[in-house]
């Protein structure tokens, strides 16, 4: 691992707001602040995507993660009226337990890593990452997978419909039953 | 925007992704807030998904398949998302907890 003064100060500063940011979303109490503290970090890693030549992936996981996941994500949040803290605590047992496992995962990895040696990155040219060329590449050599994931996000349309609906109930019973709430 | 890896190496952005997948395991193991768990798990693929545009750039072979990759764990992930939030609404309108660890009915 070369030495860390001699990095690019847009990939410290870039890992440094991420790092601290996935921090803050496991940490934080507030759910809220949470899904905030993750679109920051999805901003980063955008940065990151820009810097490694992906320009179009930049776009999309700000689009894709930042811009409807995260609002569902809020959606929920909002809907179902957890904005408060009602997380129970947990005692310090778990939170010592969890770390460590997370801790020893880290160790494990970076050191089977350890001995990959340096090297340093090649580079793609720069106009891999932008749509024209992918665009290409997903119409030709990724056809199949392409028309799959339609097929995958049908079935995940359909299954979050049916699995939202109350069953067997009308709009209007839906509506009686929210005023019903409403009132009492 | 090729200079600024005459000092970056492979390896940082391993240990940067190491980090990040590591942090989203934290949270799974630790927190018991269901929409925190899925936040979790979108922070894990995340990391995933930047291991992947480095070794893309890493090994520079002028063709998008790393990148490609990173795009069709997009499209998982939302699918996830979504079927994973349907199913915490469900959850909640039965027992009206988000608590994963009430749902333990399994266990009896």
């Amino acid at each position: 691992m070369g030495n860390i003064s001699n990095l690019p100060i847009p990939f410290l500063v870039l890992s440094f707001i991420t790092i601290l940011c996935a921090l803050y979303v496991v940490t934080s109490k507030n759910p809220v602040h949470s899904v905030l503290a993750l679109i920051l970090t999805f901003f980063s890693i955008s940065a990151h995507y820009v810097l490694l030549n992906a320009q179009f992936l930049a776009i999309v996981n700000l689009m894709v993660y930042a811009g409807a996941i995260m609002v569902l994500f809020l959606f929920v949040l909002m809907l179902l009226n957890l904005s408060k803290d009602s997380e129970p605590v947990k005692s310090n047992l778990w939170g010592v337990a969890a770390a460590i496992s997370a801790g020893l995962l880290l160790v494990i990895i970076t050191a089977s890593f350890q001995k990959t040696g340096i090297a340093i990155m090649q580079g793609n040219a720069p106009e891999i990452g932008l749509v024209k060329n992918l665009g290409r590449v997903l119409m030709t050599e990724y056809l199949v997978p392409f028309e799959l994931s339609g097929i995958l996000f049908i079935a995940a349309m359909v299954g979050a419909v049916l699995l939202g609906k109350r069953d067997g109930a009308t709009v209007q019973e839906i509506m009686n039953l929210n005023n019903d709430t409403n009132n009492a | 925007m090729l200079n600024i890896f005459q000092s970056l190496e492979i390896s940082h952005y391993i240990y940067l992704s190491c980090v990040l997948f590591c942090i989203g395991l934290f949270g799974v193991l630790f927190r018991r807030n269901a929409i925190i768990l899925l936040m979790c798990i979108e922070l894990m693929l995340n990391a995933v998904n930047l291991l992947f545009a480095a070794f893309s750039e890493y090994m520079g072979d002028k063709d998008a398949n790393g990148q490609m990759f990173v795009f069709f764990i997009m499209v998982v992930a939302a699918a996830e998302a979504a079927v994973g939030l349907a199913i915490l609404v469900m959850v909640y309108r039965n027992t009206r907890k988000t608590d994963v660890s009430f749902l333990d009915s399994l266990k009896d």
